[in-house]
This record gives structure tokens, sequence and C-alpha cells, in this order.
């Protein structure tokens, strides 16, 4: 019943300016960095290329994105490993 | 010496001309001998934001192809004998003029005002390229919308890059009932995103459409609410430190029956 009258009141539902904000957050961090897209796709691409020679990881987990802070991006990566490659373990 | 200021903001319809016309008038009033100059080659319209249309003789390209002299082309005021308006040609394009022209344009400017105010098209191109050419300081103008924010970052990462730092934002058309509900982002959000010092705020406000009916800038108009926003903003290029206008809305009834549900 309350949640129905906060409804009815329009508090709890996620206000728009908050969805504007953020689109704006990560259009704007692809505008600043200049980088397409596709550019993106293909750096994690070979990203786990070259992880996979020394490790297992779990793609489908994979988070790969451009992050800011004020006016500085960042290229942040989160890698799940699943296993250590056996090969390039045991020759340290 | 004076200084030349551009106002800027990327897309177009957010209120640059509004915005140059508004603070050209409230230096002018303030005492300060001003030259408004219409840079948007081709569709020009400070002019009539200024009430002027009917004076003009020569224009920008004819002062910067050497047409006519500088003094030829300037249209004074109606209200203020300090105030003049540089108008943009409106039969070419913004090719015909150069950055190198505006630079030296600027350099003369600057020996007879106090202040050369700027206006500049919406966009990236020559016509931006042209307006910023001799500016000492910017001015952004944005509302308060995705788009309008989106495109005031990229022309401040562009004003950067040419050597115009710390531009000044101005955050223009705000609605404080919209804002208050959470369907507009306010000022923090804005400032959040695009890093840069606020120098004003102007509330949406019907009285800039009828000064722009009868073209009187509304900074004239001391029952108007933007009038108000613009002659802060005035003082504040002067370097007078005058705080941001109250834009609360008034309590109605809904957000008296949100306090008695304790829901505020």
């Amino acid at each position: 019943m309350l949640e129905f009258i906060s409804r009815m009141l329009g508090r709890e539902s996620a206000s728009s300016k908050t969805v504007a904000k953020e689109r704006l957050r990560l259009v704007l961090v692809h505008d600043r960095a200049s980088i397409s897209p596709a550019m993106l796709n293909r750096l994690r691409e070979d990203l786990i290329k070259v992880i996979s020679n020394y490790m297992e990881i779990d793609e489908a987990a994979l988070e790969f994105n451009l992050c800011q802070d004020d006016r500085e991006v960042a290229l942040v990566a989160n890698i799940p490993v699943v296993k250590m490659k056996r090969d390039y373990a045991a020759k340290g | 010496m004076g200084e030349v200021i551009v106002v800027t903001s990327g897309k177009g319809g957010v209120g640059k001309t509004t915005t140059s016309a508004n603070i050209g008038t409230g230096l002018a009033a303030a005492g300060h001998k001003v030259v408004l100059v219409d840079t948007d080659i081709g569709l020009r319209n400070l002019d009539v934001v200024m009430g002027l249309e009917n004076r003009i003789v020569y224009d920008l390209v004819d002062v910067t192809s050497g047409n006519c002299r500088l003094k030829q082309a300037l249209i004074k005021d109606k209200r203020f004998p300090n105030l003049f308006l540089l108008p943009a040609a409106q039969t070419k394009d913004k090719t015909a003029v150069n950055p190198e022209q505006m630079r030296l344009l600027a350099a003369e400017l600057k020996e007879e005002f106090d202040y050369a105010i700027i206006d500049c098209p919406a966009g990236i191109e020559q016509g931006f390229r042209n307006a910023i050419a001799g500016a000492d300081r910017a001015i952004v103008v944005c509302t308060p919308e995705v788009s309008a924010v989106r495109d005031a970052d990229r022309i401040i990462g562009l004003l950067e890059a040419a050597e115009l730092r710390n531009p000044k934002l101005i955050i223009n058309r705000i609605r404080p009932a919209m804002v208050k509900r959470g369907d507009m982002m306010d000022i923090t959000d804005i400032l959040d995103i695009l890093a840069v010092d606020l120098i004003g705020v102007v509330p949406e406000d019907e009285s800039i459409v009828i000064s722009t009916n009868r073209g009187e800038p509304a900074v004239m108009d001391q029952a108007s609410q933007a009038g108000e926003a613009y002659r802060r903003i005035t003082s504040r290029i002067q370097g007078e430190e005058v705080p941001l206008m109250n834009l609360d809305v008034p309590k109605g009834i809904m957000e008296r029956m949100k306090s008695l549900f304790g829901l505020r």
C-alpha cells in the first residue's frame, strides 16, 4: 500500500535525469578518447589473444571498458582467470 | 586595452545569440564601451535580437576584406551610446573570412573597446575557428539536455586545444520544476560531467521570447527572471562575486502531501 502511494507520488521510479547522466558519461568517454567501437573491439580481441597464451581466462565474464575521471580517460579491464596454463607456469 | 570574449556552444539553438546580446547590453549598461560582433556569416541574427536590423550598411566581411573602415560598419545601439554592433554578412558564407583576419580585427577592437563580445555560429568548422581566433576568453552556453552537454564537452576540448583555457559555462533554460522532480539535469550534474567553472544559470523564461520579439534584450527588463540572471553574469564577467539566483520552486500541494507521508 505504501509502495502504491509512493509510486502515485512519483518518488521511487528512476528519474530520467539519472538516465541522461549515465548515457552522457558513457558517450563522452568515447568522444573524449576519440576511439571507435570497432577499434576498441579489435583491441579487446588482441588482448584476449595475448593473455590466452599465458592463462586460461573466462571470456564471457571479461569486462573491458573506458572509464573517465574528470577529463582523464583510463582503460579498465577486469579479466577473470580460470587457471594458469601449465607449460608457462612450469617455466616460471 | 580591452578584452575579447567569445560566446560559443557547439550545438545550435541553445541561446548563444541571446546570451551575447544580453551580456553585451549588460556590460554597456554598466558603463563599459562594448562592441558585439556577429560571426554567423550567412545566418546573421544578432542584429534582430538587438533590434538594429534596419541600420545595417556594411558588415563584418566588408571590414575584413577592406571594403570599408571598421568605424563605417559599426552600428550604434538605440539605447546606449557606448554600445555597438558589427553585423555578419548575410549573403556570403563562413569562408568569406579567415582566422588570421579575425585575429587582426580582434586586435583592432581591443584598442577601441573595453569588451568585444563575439557571437559564434553553431558547429565546429571554419565559422567556429574564425570566432575563437582572436578571443582572450570563452563562454560556453549549454542547456540541460544530453545533446547540448555532449556538444559543450566537445567544444571545451576544442577550446583547450586552441589554447583558450578555463572556459566559463552558462547553463541556459533550466526549468526548476523539472529539476526538482528529477526530470532535468541540475547544475551539479552538468558541472560534474563537464568539469569547468560556472559563470551563470539562466532559467527558462517567457520574457526572453517577448524581449526578442521586441528587439530589446531582457537584461534591461527589471521584472525578467532571465534578465536578472544575465545581470548577475554581467557582474561576474567584470570580476564581481555574485551568488547564484535562487531558482527554488515554491512548495506545491504535492510537496506538502509528500511531507505528510514522510516521503521527503
